[in-house]
C-alpha cells in the first residue's frame, strides 16, 4: 500500500505558502478565529433552525456528550504524557522494563491496569512512552490494555453483569491476551518506519516548565482535534444505525459476534460505560457481548482518529485491522474456555 | 492555527467547560459524577492557555533580542501547528451557542427499553401518592408482579414519547457515563390522559398499577402499563437522566 510517508497529517504546508504565506498565516489565524466566532454568533438563529429536527438534535447532543465526556480524560492523559516527556528521564523506563522486548510486552500490558480512565487518556501516554525510548511493542501493549483492564472499568463491568461475574474475568484475561499478542506481533512484524510520530516540541523551551506547558498545549490541540473527528463519526452512527439489523443478526452465532464487534467500533463508547450498553443488548449471547467489551476499548472510530494523529496514518491503517481481528479472535477463544 | 489562536480556543473551551460544569448544563450530556473532573479539566485548559500566552511573550522577547530575521527563522524551523485543531471550534460553538437539549423521544423510540431485573425490591416510599422513578416503577411492575404496588397511588415523572400508532409512553433515559450510552426505560400509559399529547413534553403522572404488560418492539423488553388518574406538565428536571444504575 502506497502511503506518502513524507508528511504527518496536518503538516501539508504547500509550496504556495512558503515564506510569504508563512507570514500571512501567522497573521491570519487569530483573525480567522475571530471572524468564525462573530459569524457564528450572528448566524445563531438560522443555524438553530437548521439543527432543529429531532435527528439533528440528537446528533448534536451525542456529539457534545462524547466530546465533553472525553475531554477531562484527554486532559488527564495529556498532563501525564507531558510529565513523562519532561520530568521522567528515559533511563527510568530502561530500568523499569525488562530489557528483552518479549518480556517487556506483558509487563507493560499488566502496567496498563494502573492508568485509571478510558481510552482517550491512553493514546497520548503511549505516544509519550514511545518518544521516551520505550520499545514500541511494549508501549502498544500498554495502549491496548490500559483502557480495558483498569479497576474502574472492571468494577463497571461487574456492576453491569451482576449475574455473570465470569464476564469480569473474561474481559480482563481476553484484553490482556490480545494486548500482549499485539505487542509480540508488532515485535515480529512491525517496522519502525510505519510509526510516524509527528514532530513534537517536548524538547522545545528554555525551561522544564516551558517544555511541559508546550507539550500540554500541543497534545490537547492535536489529540483534541482528532477526538472531535471521532465524536462526529460516533454521533452519526449512533443517530443513524437502524436497530432492525441488530435483531436479525442476534439469531446467528457467527453474525452476532461480528455484528457486536462492528458495533463496538462504530459506537465508540467510553470503556467505562460500554459494559452497560453490552448488558442491555439482551438478545445477544455472552460470547458476543464479551467480543463487544474487548474490541471497543482497543479499536473504535474515535481511537482510530486519535491513533492516526498520534502515531501517523500509515501506522493506524495497519494497526487497526490487526487489532480488530486479534481482539475478536482473543475474545471468542477466551469465552470458549471460560463462559 | 498559531499559538495565540490556540490559546484563545483553549481558553474559551475551558471557560465553556467551567460554565457547563458549574450550572446544570453538563447534566444534559454526562453523568453527575463527572462534575469535579469537568471543572478540573476546564481549569487546566485555562491555565494552559495562560501559560501559552506567557511563554509566547517570552519567546517573542527573546526573538526580538536575537534580531528580527533570525528569530523568524527560529520560529518556522519547528513543525507547523496542527490544522486539525480547528475542529475544536465545533463542540465549543455547539456548547455555547446551541446547547442541545438532553436526548428525547426520538432517541427513546429508536432503542429498546433497558429495564433489567433488579437485585431486590424494597418497600415503597411512604407518602400518598408515593414518589417513584420511571425505572423503579417499571422494575416493580414488570419483575415484582406489582406486589409492592397494590392498592397504592404512585407519582412518576418522565417525558412523553408517542410510537407510530400514537400510543403514549412515559420515558426516562438511563445514563451510565454520557448521552452516547443513554438508554430508555419505558412505561406505557393508559387511563385518563390529557387530550393533547406532545412528544418530549415532561409530565408528572399520578396513577396506579395495572397488571397489563407489553413488549418493546425494538428489543422485546418488558414495558409495564400505568393507569393514569391525573397528569400535569412539569418543567424539565435539573438532571433529565436517570442515574440509579451508576451506584
Amino acid at each position: 500500500m502506497a502511503i506518502t510517508e513524507d508528511a504527518p497529517p496536518g503538516a501539508q504546508t504547500g509550496p504556495a505558502d512558503a515564506p510569504s504565506g508563512q507570514e500571512g498565516r501567522r497573521l491570519s489565524s487569530p483573525l480567522v478565529l475571530t471572524l468564525t466566532l462573530v459569524l457564528a454568533v450572528l448566524a445563531q438563529s438560522p443555524i438553530r433552525g437548521l439543527l432543529g429536527t429531532p435527528l439533528m438534535q440528537s446528533w448534536m447532543t451525542v456529539f457534545v456528550a462524547v466530546t465533553v465526556q472525553a475531554l477531562p480524560f484527554l486532559v488527564l492523559g495529556v498532563l501525564l504524557s507531558a510529565a513523562i516527556a519532561v520530568f521522567v528521564p528515559p533511563s527510568f523506563f530502561a530500568r523499569a522494563l525488562p530489557r528483552r522486548p518479549a518480556l517487556a510486552v506483558p509487563v507493560a500490558g499488566v502496567a496498563g491496569a494502573v492508568l485509571p480512565g478510558c481510552e482517550c487518556a491512553s493514546v497520548p501516554v503511549a505516544g509519550a512512552l514511545v518518544r521516551r525510548g520505550v520499545t514500541p511493542a511494549a508501549a502498544l501493549a500498554f495502549l491496548l490494555s490500559a483502557p480495558a483492564i483498569n479497576p474502574i472499568v472492571l468494577t463497571a463491568t461487574a456492576v453491569a453483569f451482576p449475574r455473570d461475574p465470569e464476564m469480569v474475568l473474561g474481559r480482563f484475561l481476553a484484553s490482556l491476551l490480545v494486548a500482549c499478542s499485539m505487542g509480540w506481533l508488532w515485535q515480529r512484524l512491525g517496522r519502525t518506519d510505519w510509526l510516524r510520530l509527528p514532530a513534537h516540541g517536548a524538547h522545545e523551551g528554555a525551561t522544564k516548565g516551558e517544555a511541559f506547558w508546550h507539550s500540554v498545549r500541543h497534545d490537547t490541540m492535536h489529540a483534541g482535534g482528532f477526538l472531535v473527528l471521532g465524536a462526529m463519526a460516533a454521533a452519526t452512527l449512533k443517530a443513524a444505525t437502524p436497530a432492525d439489523w441488530l435483531r436479525t443478526a442476534a439469531g446467528n452465532p457467527v453474525f452476532s459476534v461480528l455484528a457486536l464487534a462492528v458495533l463496538a467500533v462504530l459506537l465508540s463508547i467510553c470503556s467505562e460505560a460500554d459494559a452497560f450498553v453490552a448488558a442491555s443488548l439482551t438478545q445477544f449471547s455472552l460470547t458476543a457481548k464479551l467480543v463487544f467489551l474487548v474490541v471497543g476499548p482497543m479499536i473504535d472510530l474515535k481511537l482510530f482518529a486519535m491513533q492516526a494523529g498520534t502515531f501517523g496514518r500509515g501506522f493506524a491503517l495497519r494497526f487497526a485491522p490487526a487489532t480488530f481481528a486479534l481482539a475478536v479472535a482473543g475474545a471468542v477463544a477466551t469465552s470458549a474456555v471460560l463462559l | 492555527m498559531n499559538r495565540q489562536a490556540q490559546a484563545a480556543v483553549m481558553f474559551l473551551l475551558g471557560a465553556a467547560l467551567l460554565h457547563a460544569g458549574s450550572t446544570d448544563l453538563y447534566l444534559r450530556y454526562v453523568k453527575a459524577g463527572l462534575q469535579p473532573l469537568l471543572l478540573a479539566s476546564g481549569a487546566v485548559l485555562i491555565l494552559t492557555a495562560l501559560a501559552t500566552v506567557w511563554y509566547e511573550r517570552g519567546r517573542s522577547r527573546r526573538r526580538a533580542a536575537a534580531g528580527g530575521s533570525e528569530g523568524h527563522e527560529g520560529d518556522t524551523h519547528g513543525h507547523p501547528e496542527p490544522r486539525i485543531s480547528w475542529l475544536l471550534l465545533l463542540p465549543l460553538l455547539a456548547l455555547i451557542l446551541i446547547a442541545p437539549p438532553a436526548l428525547g423521544s426520538y432517541s427513546a423510540l429508536r432503542s429498546g427499553t433497558a429495564l433489567q431485573k433488579p437485585y431486590a425490591l424494597g418497600p415503597l416510599p411512604s407518602g400518598d401518592p408515593a414518589p417513584l422513578s420511571v425505572v423503579d416503577y417499571a422494575s416493580r411492575a414488570a419483575y415484582g408482579h406489582g406486589r409492592s404496588l397494590h392498592g397504592r397511588t404512585v407519582r412518576v415523572t418522565g417525558f412523553l414519547a408517542l410510537d407510530h400508532s400514537g400510543a403514549p409512553y412515559l420515558v426516562r433515559m438511563a445514563l451510565n457515563c454520557c448521552a452516547a450510552d443513554a438508554q430508555p426505560v419505558k412505561i406505557a400509559l393508559t387511563g385518563s390522559l390529557p387530550p393533547v399529547l406532545r412528544p418530549d413534553a415532561w409530565l408528572e403522572v399520578t396513577g396506579g398499577y395495572t397488571p397489563r404488560l407489553t413488549h418493546d418492539p425494538v428489543n422485546n423488553g418488558p414495558v409495564p402499563y400505568l393507569k393514569v388518574t391525573s397528569a400535569k406538565p412539569v418543567p424539565v428536571p435539573s438532571d433529565p437522566y436517570d442515574e440509579t444504575w451508576n451506584n
